[in-house]
């Protein structure tokens, strides 16, 4: 049998029908078509992807010789029948279904309710098989996402066999192996190029007016030479010379020299380090100058910040391995203050105690509480806060800072890009915190690989720091719902994708890592997708012009659990009609209504021209027959519209202008019959289907709090995103935009207007 | 005793104003009969303007120089939570306003309250006292049934009931002068087939007199009666005329319900053997016993919120420590099975605490808001609280004279937050779904200031009784004559709310919970982004509102325009 064919006869029927869950569009299965060298890796003549090790492959053949299902156009791995879904809150009646492992997921389909659960292999943080029950083998499986789910399989030796092959399949060995190198949109909404060129370092700068005559670019990291988890354009004081760059990065942990990273508009600059190599007593004079060459390129003052993240007795600490922190009697007019951010092993455990926080069996309220306190994890958040936003009001008075923690790629992170959150209303656009985060951690380095367990590592590397930068983001806009232009949904969508590498953008830990493994050519990029869905990350009460900076409330009152990231997936807890939701509805059909009415109001004006210029004309023509209507004349409107017709038809006396009086030709631009009219007006729908009550979409896809509801700008009934995947300018709008509309609308308007 | 008596010094210049939120502003103090102003006397600047009894408690601090007083500070800790500084220059004015405070914000004679002295500057359109007569409201709450009348004469409210056949409702005046139930209205509702005689029997069977009566009836016939606990004296074993009543509301269904909001051994229950029926559920709000302990957990926790320096840790601990959000949780949870019973198994429900009073009610009302959709519009909400609260016999008076901030040790054991609590859960329910309700906010937090002092008779005293003994009807304005002036209610009115006919059944798990920091922390940390948000999600809704009426105008317009050129073409 050509599996290729068969394969591509289910890639024809999946596109045509299918309507599945949200995640399936998000996390598209790879083609299985997609070129592969490597002929000889074919399981029942099927390409298998490359992260599948030959090991897998010979033992899928060994286990099955029976031909292969499949799912939705995805390979089926296994199948296994009759298997419990149990999550937290439904434990008394779980869901019957089954279960398809597939190269990339983890699917769960309930027969009766039409519901898909779709796990990506790459969201799997960890795999547990817990004790034999009288019903099945339950297996616990918990995601960087933080849902948990656990599914009862019948039979123990089902179950054994899931939980090996997920084992092997949930984590690669190599970074080669991720699931970007593989993912290949669903259709083709954008080229592989797309997105990789959006934010180009040296753009965020010039933005910033750097360089200038006070910063400069040193091109000494051109290759890499000085700091290799750097960018290779790195701005430093115009009056640093060579050999304080040189000497300074040698005396900092890991090369990571003094670099700016933000510079404010009162000359009060960001810059982030890595600690120095101190020990107890040694220093450097360049390390010195280097610092002292900051502080001067800021006149308001003659002092700076020397910012430590980290708690005293962290910093003291590495003094016996010979690192430390800046002395202050070595370095002239600094103030150095320690701030207290826990390390990444803190923060990894307080994110698990969270995990288990809301995991409780049967929660109590003072349970909850006791062990949300216990978790500390609240706590962590805020002394985040605190360390930025006392950079960002030291800057915002014009002092400069250097930031460091150890070696200046988890904590120095969080802090300078939260800092530079709070001062440049830029970043809290959709654009300008793409920028921050391409600058603040791609070009200047975090460990993505490690910390959020991309690969098989140390478990003591991994730790949630890009989480708790999105969730610091959070405290930001729930405390300021006017100064984001993003919402919740944006900060959700990058938690799930700097996990899921669907996308390159996240993959390796520097900008040399991604240079190296081609990942623009080789991969997709994050920010090409999310340009293709910006309309569902705004935030409808968005004022751009409130304050510039914004200073967060830091008392503990003020600081909240995070309830759509860490209990997203337990639907039964979070508001059920969600306002967020709601007002962006109201804001896109405000859109719609506006354009409509604009297209009316042209529409309008030109039937009144058209009518005064014929009647002016039948009046010429027929002056002693015709009268024209008194009651046109009495309008206002009327009148000073004709005014401005006779303006606009001033080259009515034109030579080539045909002065016969037609009514066809006139028809040619400006004649729309009754007929037309009442189909413009009906492309767009007045009135929007109401959120409330809405359970399922028409394809009988059910609905949760989480799945995106679209509706369609002409009927204005309510969709799932698969049933609203096309967009087309409607008839009786007058910008023209493509907007989005249901596949039944969408035929319609193809037909009127070709 | 008249006013001019305790107002030594009734006014003072020099005086400092402190308080959390604001710069310091210097001004002129005034004390009258019952308010504090403080005027700086500047454009733009803070003024004070203060009800005597908005004062729970005043703290003095003297400055003293070499043992001599200079003055001092008297801090004032109100019940709206607000908590304000005086620093005043002179040792004998320091003591004199220290003194008018304490005794004006602590007078016990409720016909000196300021709402026997207010007279509206506007003319009455609806007056509050008469518009929800419980005549009026009860034949609103029967006319769920399919056949239904309210026959004045016969005082009866004829009701088909969907499960039960046929049962019927009646107005009783048995408690027209209160000898029956002090804490009771005038008009009840009971059961028609059961007779005065058996009302009164019940009543000696439970505690206060507060025998079974008709809280609310739902769509599908189901009933929810509320009472007090049966009386827990040694020897009556039993009341025939109290289980009479329990199960005429029985009629044809198999079971009811019997819910016991204060929780086991702290209330007494009905035996099971005279009441085989009946099934007894435990749902208490909490682990405590009087309503003061629900005042004791309120203290802690506005404790908790006025210590903005703590450490994240120790704010946590400490909120969990008050049980505040425990209470609301519990209390939400017991309203929900009882509406789970009322609505899904379709079975009469009796719900008690000990007098009453207090659980009893939160539960019963908190069931009406879930069910009812009328009970989520701002004039239905009024109706529940008058007719759950009010003349079910809460006594505001009693439970609001102290809040928070007096220590324990100086509060009667009548005092309370019961209500607080109540407007707490409304507020959780309001942020399960945020569009379900036509009030916003601001309404709640209104009504949490005049529950504690305010200009209108609506929350003086205990009972019907006393209100009645006062005149408070005629000699005062009711709350809800002011607030329902079009021009006021427009501003406590929810722009996003879509009337939704549907019961609303919130989340009940810990984390679905949310401090209610616009009442909590208003004073302490500023609450200007949950106003802002409110006022763009009023104008986004404005504008979709304003936009679409243009657009069908438009449409309208534009077809028209078109028929009329259709006609020139044919002209032609």
């Amino acid at each position: 049998m050509d599996f290729t064919k068969f394969m591509n006869k289910f890639n024809e029927i999946e596109r045509t029908l299918s309507p599945t869950s949200s995640l399936r569009l998000t996390f598209d299965n790879i083609s299985p078509e997609s070129e592969e060298p490597d002929a000889n890796k074919r399981l029942w003549g099927v390409p298998v992807p490359p992260f599948v090790s030959d090991k897998v492959v010979s033992w899928i053949e060994e286990e099955f010789n029976e031909p292969p299902i499949y799912y939705n156009g995805n390979a089926v791995i296994r199948k296994v029948e009759n298997v419990r879904m149990i999550d937290r809150y439904n434990a008394k009646n779980p869901t019957v279904g089954t279960l398809y492992l597939t190269a990339t997921h983890l699917i769960f389909v309930e027969p009766d309710s039409n519901k898909e659960t779709w796990i990506l292999h790459m969201h799997i943080a960890n795999i547990e098989k817990l004790p034999l029950s009288t019903t099945g083998s339950p297996l616990l499986i918990r995601c960087k996402t933080f849902l948990s789910v656990t599914f009862v399989i019948p039979k123990d030796s089902e179950c054994h066999d899931v939980y090996t092959s997920l084992m092997k399949l949930y984590q690669p060995v190599s970074i080669n192996k991720l699931y970007c190198f593989n993912y290949q949109p669903a259709k083709d909404d954008f080229p592989k190029s797309s997105g990789w060129d959006f934010f180009k370092l040296e753009n965020e700068f010039r933005r910033l007016r750097v360089p200038n005559d006070i910063w400069t670019l040193c091109t000494l990291n051109m290759n890499y030479e000085l700091c290799d988890t750097y960018p290779r354009q790195i701005y430093v004081p115009q009056e640093a010379n060579t050999a304080m760059l040189i000497g300074s990065s040698r005396f900092r942990s890991k090369g990571r020299l003094p670099a700016l990273t933000y510079l404010h508009s009162n000359k009060a600059s960001i810059c982030r380090c890595s600690q120095p190599l101190s020990g107890f007593s040694a220093r450097c004079l360049e390390d010195e100058q280097m610092l002292e060459a900051i502080r001067k390129t800021n006149p308001n003052t003659d002092y700076m910040y020397v910012v430590d993240t980290r708690p005293r007795i962290n910093a003291m600490a590495n003094r016996a391995a010979g690192k430390g922190y800046e002395n202050e009697a070595f370095y002239e007019n600094i103030k150095f203050h320690f701030l207290g951010i826990e390390n990444i092993h803190v923060q990894r455990t307080s994110l698990q105690k969270l995990i288990e926080a809301c995991e409780q069996k049967t929660p109590t309220m003072s349970g909850f509480l006791n062990s949300l306190e216990s978790s500390g994890w609240l706590k962590n958040i805020r002394s985040i806060l605190d360390t930025s936003s006392f950079i960002a009001s030291a800057v915002d008075k014009g002092v400069s800072v250097v930031v460091h923690c150890s070696d200046g790629w988890d904590r120095t992170a969080q802090v300078c890009s939260l800092a530079a959150l709070m001062l440049d209303p830029y970043y809290r656009t959709i654009k300008g915190f793409q920028a921050l985060i391409e600058k603040d951690w791609l070009a200047f380095g975090h460990k993505f690989s490690e910390r959020c367990g991309h690969v098989q590592t140390d478990q003591r590397e991994v730790s949630p720091i890009f989480t708790q930068f999105l969730d610091c983001t959070w405290q930001l806009m729930t405390q300021r719902s006017d100064a984001f232009e993003f919402n919740e949904r944006f900060l959700l969508i990058l938690h799930d994708h700097v996990h899921s590498c669907q996308f390159g953008t996240f993959v390796g830990n520097c900008e040399k890592d991604r240079l190296d493994l081609k990942l623009s050519e080789r991969t997709f990029s994050l920010w090409g997708f999310m340009a293709n869905h910006l309309n569902e990350y705004i935030n409808p009460l968005y004022k751009p012009d409130v304050d510039k900076t914004i200073k967060p409330n830091l008392q503990p009152q003020c600081i909240k659990f995070w309830r759509g990231m860490f209990s997203r997936f337990e639907s039964g807890v979070h508001p059920r009609e969600p306002l967020s939701d709601l007002l962006l509805v109201s804001k896109d059909h405000c859109t719609s209504l506006e354009d409509h009415v604009q297209h009316l109001t042209k529409r309008i004006a030109s039937f009144k021209n058209y009518i005064s210029k014929s009647a002016k004309k039948l009046q010429d023509a027929t002056a002693k027959t015709y009268k024209e209507p008194a009651s046109e004349i009495n309008d206002n409107k009327y009148n000073y519209d004709r005014k401005m017709s006779e303006l606009s038809s001033a080259d009515d006396d034109h030579p080539l202008k045909p002065t016969e009086m037609s009514f066809a030709n006139l028809s040619l631009n400006e004649r729309i019959d009754s007929a037309s009219i009442k189909e413009e007006i009906n492309s767009v729908a007045v009135d929007w289907k109401s959120m409330r009550n809405v359970t399922a979409c028409s394809c009988s896809t059910p609905f949760d709090q989480f799945s995106k509801k679209t509706h369609c700008w002409k009927c204005g009934d309510i969709f799932c995103e698969r049933c609203i995947d096309k967009s087309i300018p409607l008839p009786g709008q007058d910008s023209g935009k493509p907007v989005p509309v249901c596949r039944t609308c969408f035929r319609l308007v193809q037909k009127t207007s070709p | 005793m008249e006013f001019a008596d305790l107002i030594k010094t009734p006014k003072l210049d020099g005086v400092f104003l402190h308080d959390h939120l604001h710069a310091k502003v210097e001004g002129t103090l005034c004390i009258t009969g019952h308010h504090l102003l403080l005027s700086a006397r500047q454009e733009n600047s803070q003024e004070l303007w203060l009800l005597h009894k908005n004062i729970d408690c005043v703290e003095k601090k003297p400055y003293t120089v070499q043992n001599m007083v200079m003055g001092g500070i008297i801090t004032l800790k109100c019940k709206d939570l607000r908590i304000i500084s005086l620093e005043i220059k002179y040792a004998k004015e320091y003591y004199n306003v220290a003194a008018s405070l304490e005794a004006l914000s602590s007078l016990h004679n409720p016909e000196l309250e300021y709402p026997f002295f207010y007279r509206p500057m506007y003319t009455i359109l609806e007056d509050g006292f008469t518009m929800f007569r419980p005549e009026l409201e009860f034949a609103k709450l029967i006319s769920g049934a399919a056949c239904n009348q309210l026959n004045g004469n016969e005082n009866s409210v004829g009701v088909t009931n969907n499960t039960t056949g046929s049962c019927e409702w009646r107005i009783t005046t048995v408690n027209k002068d209160f000898s029956v139930c002090p804490t009771y209205g005038t008009v009840l509702i009971v059961p028609k087939s059961v007779t005065d005689e058996q009302i009164v029997q019940s009543a000696a069977f439970r505690d206060g007199g507060r025998f079974p009566v008709l809280s609310y009836r739902h769509e599908n016939g189901a009933t929810l009666m509320r009472s007090a606990q049966p009386l827990p004296i040694q020897g009556i074993k039993r009341c025939r005329a109290d289980e009479a009543i329990l199960n005429v509301v029985l009629g044809r269904s198999k079971k009811g319900f019997i819910v016991d909001t204060w929780g086991k051994g702290k209330s007494n229950t009905e035996t099971d053997q005279h009441y085989s029926q009946w099934k007894k559920v435990n749902r208490a709000i909490g682990n405590i016993s009087t309503p003061s302990a629900i005042l004791d957990s309120y203290a802690k926790l506005i404790e908790a919120c006025n210590d903005t320096t703590c450490s994240a840790d120790k704010w946590l601990s400490r909120l969990e420590a008050s049980g505040w959000l425990s209470l609301v949780l519990n209390s939400l949870n017991a309203a929900c099975v009882v509406a789970q019973c009322l609505d899904q198994e379709g079975s009469p429900v009796l719900v008690h605490g000990s007098k009453g009073l207090d659980s009893t009610l939160i539960v019963t009302s908190l069931v009406q808001i879930i069910l009812n959709p009328d009970c989520r519009t701002a004039r239905g909400l009024q109706a529940l609280i008058e007719r759950e609260w009010i003349q079910a016999g809460h006594p505001f008076a009693s439970r609001h004279r102290y809040a928070c901030y007096t220590p324990a040790q100086n509060r009667p054991k009548n005092s309370g937050a019961t209500f607080v609590l109540f407007l707490d859960c409304i507020y959780q329910l309001y942020t399960q779904f945020p569009c379900s309700f036509e009030f916003s906010m601001h309404l709640l937090i209104l009504l949490y200031e005049h529950s504690y002092f305010s200009q209108y008779g609506t929350f003086l005293c205990d009972s019907e009784r006393e209100r009645h003994e006062l005149g408070v009807q005629t000699r005062t304005t009711s709350l809800w004559s002011y607030l329902n002036r079009p021009d006021v209610l427009k501003n406590m009115l929810n722009p996003l709310y879509e009337p939704n006919p549907s019961v609303i059944w919130p989340s009940v798990a810990p984390i679905s919970l949310e401090l209610w920091s616009e009442l909590y922390l208003r004073w302490t940390i500023e609450q200007k982004n949950s106003s802002k948000m409110l006022q763009q999600i009023q104008e986004l809704v404005t504008q979709e509102k304003e936009l679409r009426a243009k657009a069908i105008r438009l449409r309208k317009q534009a077809s028209d325009l078109s028929n009329e050129m259709d006609d020139l073409l044919i002209a032609e």
